[in-house]
This record gives structure tokens, sequence and C-alpha cells, in this order.
């Protein structure tokens, strides 16, 4: 598809494209940025504070003793259970490996040379890039069984782990897409010397192409990586014992209205925390990363 | 239209395949119902976060220091955590504290039910990463064209208007189509706080009818459908507004 001349530049709205997605690369973070969503944090918790003073009959603990008293919960689940912001932690892990393996694969059928190869890694990946989350989590936890056997060996399959599996979907498509769009933003010229010194495709592919894709993968996969961290609140959905379904769960045990806005404050400080050193992260590589014309 | 729907029904007769969701005209209706609160919750997001995006990425050019730090704050707040602690957050813990009306039934309510806090928490959500995308646009544009404006006398709001922004959505449409997909999307997390949309709906469908596999092929055809019908309708925007002389 692409000319001759023209070609450069092509490939830069290419890179541009495989790096796009959600993830915005001039994106300018300033730490007094920071200082604001801390302040705004912090005016939360002051402001629920000041009304359980006004409210309080003196007999119930203040709302920071409260947060203090739930949050190993929250963070780490039940006491000898697996669960909580963890739990986030290791589905969101485990999604991107999966995600990651299977997406480069996919990948790889998006470039492939055989038409009906090609055609259906396309379809597959339109599928899952274009189906709404939720409904994926609901179709691989609802239609996948609880366990599996092969042969005389029962493999439980439990709810985490499903979860993780329809999380790692939509992944899949989206790293498959970053694979395509970093081989397409390689220059020809590296396909044709490559094929001047007898090297095969698979080769070329496997020795030449992709190590140089790499560096340029690493920030759009970085940015899928907070974006499917800020997914996996959706798995309490679908009743999983994560930090979401845990602090719905605290605040059912208090019964205290007061206490609905610093717990939900609390919980989006936690994702806050994990999220933003990456995004920042990310940025910094996608500068570091970016394809010079 | 009768013949279809016995059809769909001598299929489930005779293979099992049951799309009761389609005959039955309870299901149907409650399904297009379901579909229509989708379609007017995405289009109200679309809408509301666009203009979210087009203010912020204004306000983020003003001159006064206090207001950018508080848009850049709004944007990292809302771009790293997830949409759906978001949701929770302003449906359960604002919502409450909003003032309460009298219905026609003469019981108290809130003032905002499920569907408007959706709508507010999916548009401040979307909104803070248009803003990010406008700033894009916007800083694309050649300094010497706002230097030319501001001398031919135009206000900052009216070079931002008039001149800028024309010229900075034709830029970032690529992204903007990007994220405004990923927001209708998102629009089936609406289902976390009961609002009636189409997921929620056929969650229902599928519990009174034991038709999950049937149910669950409908409801990603429809979002499929939308995004495709979507994604169709702005890159027809997309080359109706391009601009001569850039890209391919």
């Amino acid at each position: 598809m692409s000319g001759t001349s023209n070609s450069v530049v092509l490939k830069a709205v290419r890179v541009t494209a495989a790096q796009g997605e959600s993830g915005f690369m001039a994106s300018a973070f300033t730490p007094r940025a920071l200082a604001v969503a801390f302040a705004l944090f912090a005016s939360l918790l002051l402001a629920g504070e000041a009304w359980a003073q006004l409210s309080s009959n003196g007999e119930r603990l203040g709302i920071l003793a409260t947060l203090w008293k739930w949050m190993p919960l929250i963070l780490f689940g039940p006491p000898r259970e697996f669960g909580g912001f963890t739990l986030n932690i290791l589905v969101s892990f485990l999604a991107m490996a999966i995600g990651t393996v299977t997406g480069l694969l996919l990948g790889l059928g998006l470039i492939s040379r055989i038409t009906p190869v090609r055609s259906v890694a396309w379809a597959i990946t339109q599928f899952f890039r274009n189906s709404p989350w939720l409904v994926l989590l609901f179709f691989v936890m609802l239609l996948t069984p609880f366990q599996l056997r092969l042969g005389g060996l029962t493999i439980p399959l439990p709810g985490w782990f499903k979860a993780t599996v329809g999380l790692a979907l939509p992944i899949m498509a989206n790293v498959a897409e970053i694979v395509r769009g970093a081989v397409n933003s390689i220059p020809t010229g590296q396909w044709e010397s490559a094929e001047s010194l007898a090297f095969s495709r698979l080769q070329t592919l496997w020795r030449i192409i992709l190590p140089q894709c790499v560096k340029r993968m690493i920030p759009p996969w970085m940015n899928w990586y907070a974006i499917l961290t800020m997914a996996t609140p959706l798995i309490s959905i679908v009743g999983v014992n994560d930090a979401m379904t845990l602090t719905q769960d605290a605040l059912a045990a208090e019964q205290r209205t007061e206490l609905l806005m610093p717990m939900y404050a609390m919980l989006l400080l936690f994702f806050f925390v994990y999220c933003y050193p990456i995004a920042r992260w990310t940025i910094r590589l996608e500068r570091k990363y970016a394809v010079r014309i | 239209m009768e013949g279809l729907w016995d059809f769909l029904r001598s299929l489930h007769d005779a293979y099992g395949i049951n799309l009761v969701q389609f005959y039955d005209s309870f299901e149907r209706g409650r399904l297009l119902r379901g579909m229509w609160t989708t379609l007017e919750l995405a289009a109200l997001c679309v809408v509301l976060s666009v203009l979210i995006g087009i203010v912020g990425a204004w306000l983020q050019g003003s001159r006064f220091r206090v207001l950018k730090a508080v848009v850049q704050g709004y944007i990292q707040f809302f771009r790293n955590t997830p949409p759906l602690v978001q949701m929770y957050f302003f449906y359960f813990a604002l919502g409450p504290q909003m003032p309460r009306v009298e219905n026609e039934f003469g019981i108290a309510q809130p003032i905002l039910g499920s569907f408007a806090w959706a709508v507010i928490s999916l548009s401040f959500f979307a909104g803070a990463f248009n803003i990010e995308i406008f700033r894009s646009g916007v800083e694309a544009v050649q300094k010497s064209t706002v230097e030319a404006a501001d001398s031919l006398g135009f206000s900052r709001w009216q070079i931002y208007r008039l001149v800028v922004l024309p010229l900075a959505i034709r830029v970032c449409l690529p992204a903007l189509n990007n994220n405004l997909v990923n927001l209708i999307k998102t629009t089936t997390q609406a289902y976390a706080i009961a609002v009636p949309e189409t997921l929620y709906v056929a969650s229902q469908i599928w519990s009174d009818r034991i038709n999950v596999f049937e149910m669950m092929v409908t409801l990603l055809t429809f979002y499929l459908l939308i995004v495709g019908i979507f994604v169709w309708f702005m890159t027809r925007v997309e080359r109706a507004l391009r601009v001569p002389g850039f890209g391919q």
C-alpha cells in the first residue's frame, strides 16, 4: 500500500497509529498535576471527616480510623484467602501475559503472506477489539465450564482465572495490532537488504525485523497494561473477590453513609497510585523511542 | 415479520436454537428498549465528552496557572483510575448527597437517576481523554496562523473557535474516533449501576429464558454493528473535513 518516495511519512503515520490508541504521546505531565490530584483526594477525605464529626454520636470510629481498619482487607483480601487489590494486580499480570503471547501470534497472522491466515487473523482481531470488555467477560464467565476433564484428570477453573482469560482476549487483539503497526513501521529497506543477504522470510522476521520492533512496541504495550489494570474492577461484576467487591462488602458491614465517599476515594487512590507512575514512565519511553523523521 | 418470527420459533422447536428475544413480543420489546437506551446513552456521552474536550483544551491554553493545574488534575485523576470505580463513586457516593424530589406517587427520590449518573461519569471519563486529544490537535496548529488571526484583531476565544479549533479537529479526528469508540464500548459498564441498557436487559433475558449463548451472540452482534456504523460515519466525516495537502 505504501508508495516509494513518501513512504517515510506514511510510516511515521503508521507508528503514530500503532502507538495512538488511547495513550497520548505529548501529554504534559507535571508534578503540579499530581499535587492537585492528591489535594483532591485529601479534600474528599477531610470533607468526609468533618461531616462524620458533625453527624457522629461519639461512639463510632472516625473516618480515617475506619479506612485504616479496612485497608488490609481491601489490599490483601480476607485472611488465608486470596483477594483484594493484590488479586487485581495478579489478574492484570496474568491477563497481560496471556494476551501478549497470543497477541504476538495473532499479530504475526495479521502480517502473514497466506491470505486465508491473514483474513482469519484480521477477523479475530476486529472482533475482539470492537467488542465491549464487559460483554467478553460475561461471555467467558458464563460459557466456559467450571472444570475441565482431561481423561481422568479434573482441572478446576476458578472464577478469577476465567475472568483473567476474559480480560486477556481484548488485550490479545490490541497487542496484535501493536505488532502489525510496529512491523509496518520498519523501513522496507530492511526487508530488501535481508532478502539480498539470502535470509528466508522467517529468518528476516525473527532475527532482523522483530528485534527492531520491540522498542517501538513497549510504550503502547505499557499503555494497554495500564488500561487493563483499570479494567480489572470489572471482575467484581462477575463475582470475583477483588478490591471493588471487598470495598462494597466493607461498606455493607459498616452501614454508614458518611463512609461512602472516603471508601470509594480510597479505592480510586489505590488505582491512581499504581497507574500514574506507569503512565508517566510510558510517556518517557514514548519520547525516548519516538521515531524521528 | 410474522413469517420470520415463525421461522425463528421453528428453529427453537427443531434445533434448540433459542432466539426467544426476537419472536416473543415481550422479550423483543424490552431488548429494543435496552438497545434504544444504549444508543441514547452513547449519543449523550459522545456529545458531552466532546464538549468537555473542547472547553478543557481551551482552558489549558489559559494564562491562569491555577486553572491549568485544575484541568491537569482532572485529566490525571480520570485517566488513571478505573472507570467502573468512578461510576460507583458518582452513583453510590455522590448520588445520595444530592437533593431529593418527590415523584408523581409522592415518594422522595434522588434528583438524578442511574441513567443520568452513567451519562455524567462516562462523559467525565471520556472527556479527560478528549482534552488531551484536542490539546494535541491545538498544538499542531501553526503558530503563524494564530499570530495572523491575532493581528487581525480576533479575541482569544474567537481565535480558538474560528481558527484553531476547526484545524485542530481535523488533525485529531483519528485519535478522537478511537476514544469515542472506546466510550461506546464502555457504556456497557452502566450495567453495574442498573441502567436498563442492552447488556442489562440481555442479562435479564438470559436469566429468564436460559439462552445465554444465543443472547451473547445477539449482544456481540449489536455492539459490533453500532461500533461499525459509528466508525463508518466518522470515516465519512474525516474524509469530508480533509484539508488538501496533508496525508496521502
